[in-house]
């Protein structure tokens, strides 16, 4: 899951309610009976937490494979 | 599955059967292998081979009398691959890289009565076992009448270099022995077992039962004679008075066999079935092997050389079986055959804890059940996978992503927007009951409509109709909980409606009825067509129609009065009717059945192109999904009511588009919509706000959202959830907005900007893994 990184440079999101740029700060993910902690970027008022398509399709789709071949 | 089930699955699978070469050989040299390497000019890996199973191969590689030949199956094409021929050149153009491996002494003594091939192998083996081994030979050499065979064939030379390897592993050897009765008996008591080859004739009476011809009378199996702890071998089969080498030493080693258990003191019998020549299961197919002669020896004294070997070799087949494989893409894929398959998927149900590796295996099957229609053992993957995945739901270890899409649907076209159970209009009561089923009312709405007024038309007016899902989706997952859950309220409805006898037009829905509602004698809407007549519009739609080829699709593979009333109705219709090679019984799936394309799109897709390249001819299908799996690959392909119904289908029924998932959703909404207004006067009710929200997409977009399963109605789910208030991004660069929304166990991201109405969708994906949010 180390790899579900992104580099915060390349994102315009920002949040619609808030109107904040996005920090990366650590957030925890699960699947089926597994939880991690990944960094990933979100608004530092509410914590809206953005996933980018890239990560969506990629690592994040292989990791739950991996997690539903458990 | 217990391992004694999986003996009997893996059982069933021949492949791993002994080639009718190996087979026939009394000691199962492992031929095709030798044939293998040697037609690959891999002279010691050959060698080896024959070293592994065969005693003395300098010897019997040279003078072996090779039953196997006569069992060769490129003989029932043209003539026997020369094996024997190829021995000699083997054991002619490579020295013996056998290490020989003593086991510890035992402190145990077998004596070896005489030197022929039988006696040399007991003593062979024996010493490898971890015996004493004292060979007593009246002659004054080693292998008796070895040394009377012409030296072309064997060289004397050869003779004494295999035999010293005997005395390099330490046998005692006795020549110029006198063997008398008297001398037996003291052999018997110094000696932990005797043995007494008969390769050559032996001037003793040894006092042991003896047959008719005055051999030695011994057990076919273990070679034991009439008193305990002598054995004896190198005894011409019953009827036969030519020895012959390979059996010769055969008995020698299975003697060598019951000699070791019987100092061991454990059964002679047990476990032996395998020993001597014996039947093969294997089945191998040599239609279209074309005829190859026999390659000549180079030199009638000296044989092969070793050019024309390699080319002989070349001639074997390679017998093995692998029908499933060759027909069926899934099977080839996992480069390996069904008994593999079997024990894999085993492993996988039995793991406590690790990966399970063979998820996918289990859930790539389309369950078409060609395998076992050409197995000739009937093996089923569709079984082994289907109860693999019922198992799995049952422990609640099938991956959520392999099946929900498809349960989701299904849970849609039985939801109160699709489902709909009336009698005809005006009608109290119903004899028949049309059950188009939900894929032809997703894919072509307007058909099912004509096919209704049709079979009222035919039949009376007593045609009820119900519209929903079948529950096959549900019972291909292994979900049995939720497919029994549908027959019983598919069971309920059609008992409320009278037992009215079910019109299918979907061969998936054929098979679930006969399975779940065999007593409701389901009827295909194409054999109520075969029979009534076409109507007119099919009459007059194609007259000097061209050829086409037709889907079978794999639920009507034993089907024949459908594939018999489909082609009927074609020919009707003014088609010339082209069989492909894999139609009828020999069908193949499109990839949909069993749920393939949900869990392993990518095996469903190389599927459905390999069937779009069988024939050049327009295709015309009977199932729904067959047609529109087809058209996704730009296969010319109809359905076969496109031509029944020509104004429904557009211009050329053979380029329409496969609708998709969401647009399937929508029509079989609508034709509930439809045929509620239309039929029996009712209004439907409001459809929910997030229905009404409107959206604008490209192709390029509505493909990609296609690929990763997201229907319109999600979209629409984000956005109504953006507009009550939900969290959402912009791109102030972009001017795009970006949302989020998980309403059940998919996470999807939709990226819009407001256009018009509604909106304009530029992308969306979506992913299972869950933000688990602060504080929870």
């Amino acid at each position: 899951m180390s790899q579900m990184k992104i580099s915060p440079e390349t994102v315009d999101w920002e949040c619609a309610t808030c109107g904040r740029a996005l920090e990366l700060s650590k957030v925890h993910v699960a699947y089926l009976e597994s939880r991690f902690t990944v960094e990933l970027l979100r608004c530092p008022d509410c914590g809206l937490v953005y996933i980018p398509e890239e990560l969506a399709n990629g690592k994040m789709a292989e990791v739950e494979r991996i997690l539903e071949d458990k | 599955m217990d391992q004694k089930e999986l003996r009997e699955i893996e059982n069933r699978c021949i492949q791993e059967e002994p080639a009718w070469c190996m087979a026939e050989c009394p000691l199962h040299v492992d031929v095709r292998l030798f044939l293998k390497k040697m037609a690959e000019g891999k002279w010691d890996a050959a060698r080896k081979v024959l070293d592994k199973t065969m005693p003395f191969p300098g010897i019997l590689g040279r003078i072996c009398d090779h039953p196997c030949e006569k069992k060769c199956k490129r003989g029932e094409v043209d003539a026997p691959v020369a094996i024997s021929e190829l021995e000699r050149a083997c054991v002619t153009f490579t020295a013996s890289l056998k290490k020989v491996m003593l086991l510890p002494d035992r402190g145990k003594r077998v004596a070896v009565i005489g030197s022929g091939l039988s006696s040399l192998t007991a003593a062979w083996d024996l010493i490898r076992k971890g015996y004493g081994v004292a060979i007593f030979e009246p002659g004054s050499y080693l292998g008796g009448s070895l040394w009377n065979l012409p030296h072309d064939l064997l060289p004397k030379q050869i003779i004494g270099d295999e035999t010293a390897l005997l005395q390099n592993t330490g046998v005692r050897i006795n020549l110029k022995a006198a063997i008398t009765p008297e001398r037996f008996e003291e052999m018997y008591a110094d000696f932990d077992a005797v043995y007494i080859g008969q390769d050559n004739e032996i001037a003793c009476d040894f006092g042991l039962a003896q047959t008719p011809s005055g051999r030695i009378r011994t057990d076919d199996v273990t070679r034991a004679a009439s008193r305990k702890g002598v054995f004896a071998g190198g005894i011409p089969e019953d009827g036969s008075t030519r020895p012959s080498p390979v059996l010769n030493a055969a008995q020698g080693r299975w003697a060598a066999t019951s000699a070791d258990r019987y100092i061991q003191n454990v059964s002679m019998t047990a476990a032996r079935p395998h020993e001597g020549p014996m039947k093969t299961r294997l089945y191998t197919d040599i239609t279209g092997i074309p005829p190859l002669p026999r390659t000549p020896v180079s030199d009638p004294e000296e044989g092969y050389d070793k050019e024309a070997a390699i080319g002989e070799a070349g001639r074997c087949l390679q017998c093995e079986c692998m029908e499933c494989v060759k027909a069926c893409p899934y099977l080839e894929h996992y480069k390996s055959y069904p008994k593999s398959y079997a024990r894999q998927i085993y492993n996988n149900l039995s793991i406590v804890k690790g990966d399970r590796k063979a998820n996918t295996l289990i859930n790539s099957c389309s369950l078409c059940r060609l395998c076992e229609t050409v197995c000739p053992e009937s093996f089923s993957m569709a079984d082994l996978c289907h109860n693999a995945r019922q198992e799995m739901v049952r422990v609640g270890k099938m991956p959520p992503s392999a099946h929900e899409f498809a349960l989701l649907d299904m849970a849609f076209s039985n939801s109160d927007k699709c489902a709909l159970a009336r009698h005809a209009p005006g009608e109290s009561g119903s004899a028949w009951l049309f059950f188009p089923g939900c894929q032809l009312s997703g894919s072509a709405p307007g058909h099912v409509t004509q096919s209704y007024s049709y079979l009222r038309e035919k039949l009376g007016n007593r045609v009820g109709l119900m519209l929903g899902c079948c529950g096959a989706p549900a019972h291909w997952g292994g979900d049995a909980k939720r497919a029994d859950a549908v027959t019983a309220q598919l069971k309920a409805q059609w008992t409320k409606m009278g037992h009215p006898r079910p019109v299918l037009a979907c061969s998936s829905c054929m098979e679930m009825f006969r399975k779940f509602l065999p007593e409701a004698d389901p009827v295909s809407l194409w054999e109520i067509m075969a029979r009534e007549g076409l109507p007119e519009t099919a009459l007059n739609a194609r007259a000097g129609a061209s050829a086409v080829a037709v889907i079978d699709p794999c639920t009507a593979r034993h089907d024949t009065g459908v594939q018999e009333s489909v082609r009927h109705i074609l020919r009707e219709t003014g088609f010339s009717v082209a069989e492909l090679d894999h139609s009828r019984e020999m069908t193949e799936c499109c990839g949909f059945g069993g749920l393939m394309a949900n869990a392993n799109p990518d095996m469903a897709r190389e599927v459905i192109r390999r069937r779009a390249g069988q024939s050049p001819l327009d295709y015309v299908a009977y199932c729904a999904v067959c047609r529109d799996h087809l058209a996704t690959t730009g296969k010319r392909t109809a359905h076969l009511l496109d031509y029944i119904w020509p104004d429904e289908a557009g211009p050329d029924p053979a380029e329409r588009k496969n609708p998709g998932y969401s647009l399937r959703h929508e029509n079989r909404a609508r034709l509930r919509e439809k045929l509620l207004s239309e039929l029996w006067g009712e209004k439907t009710e409001e459809t929910d706000a997030c229905e009404k929200i409107v959206l604008h997409i490209s192709d390029e977009v509505r493909d990609r959202l296609e690929d990763r399963r997201i229907l319109t109605g999600d979209i629409q789910k984000v956005l109504f959830h953006v507009q009550n208030g939900g969290a959402h991004f912009k791109n102030p660069k972009t001017g795009h907005w970006l949302a989020v929304h998980r309403p059940l166990n998919v996470t999807f991201w939709v990226e819009y900007a407001p256009s018009g109405q509604g909106f304009e969708i530029y992308n969306a994906y979506c992913h299972r893994m869950i933000i688990v949010e602060e504080g929870k």
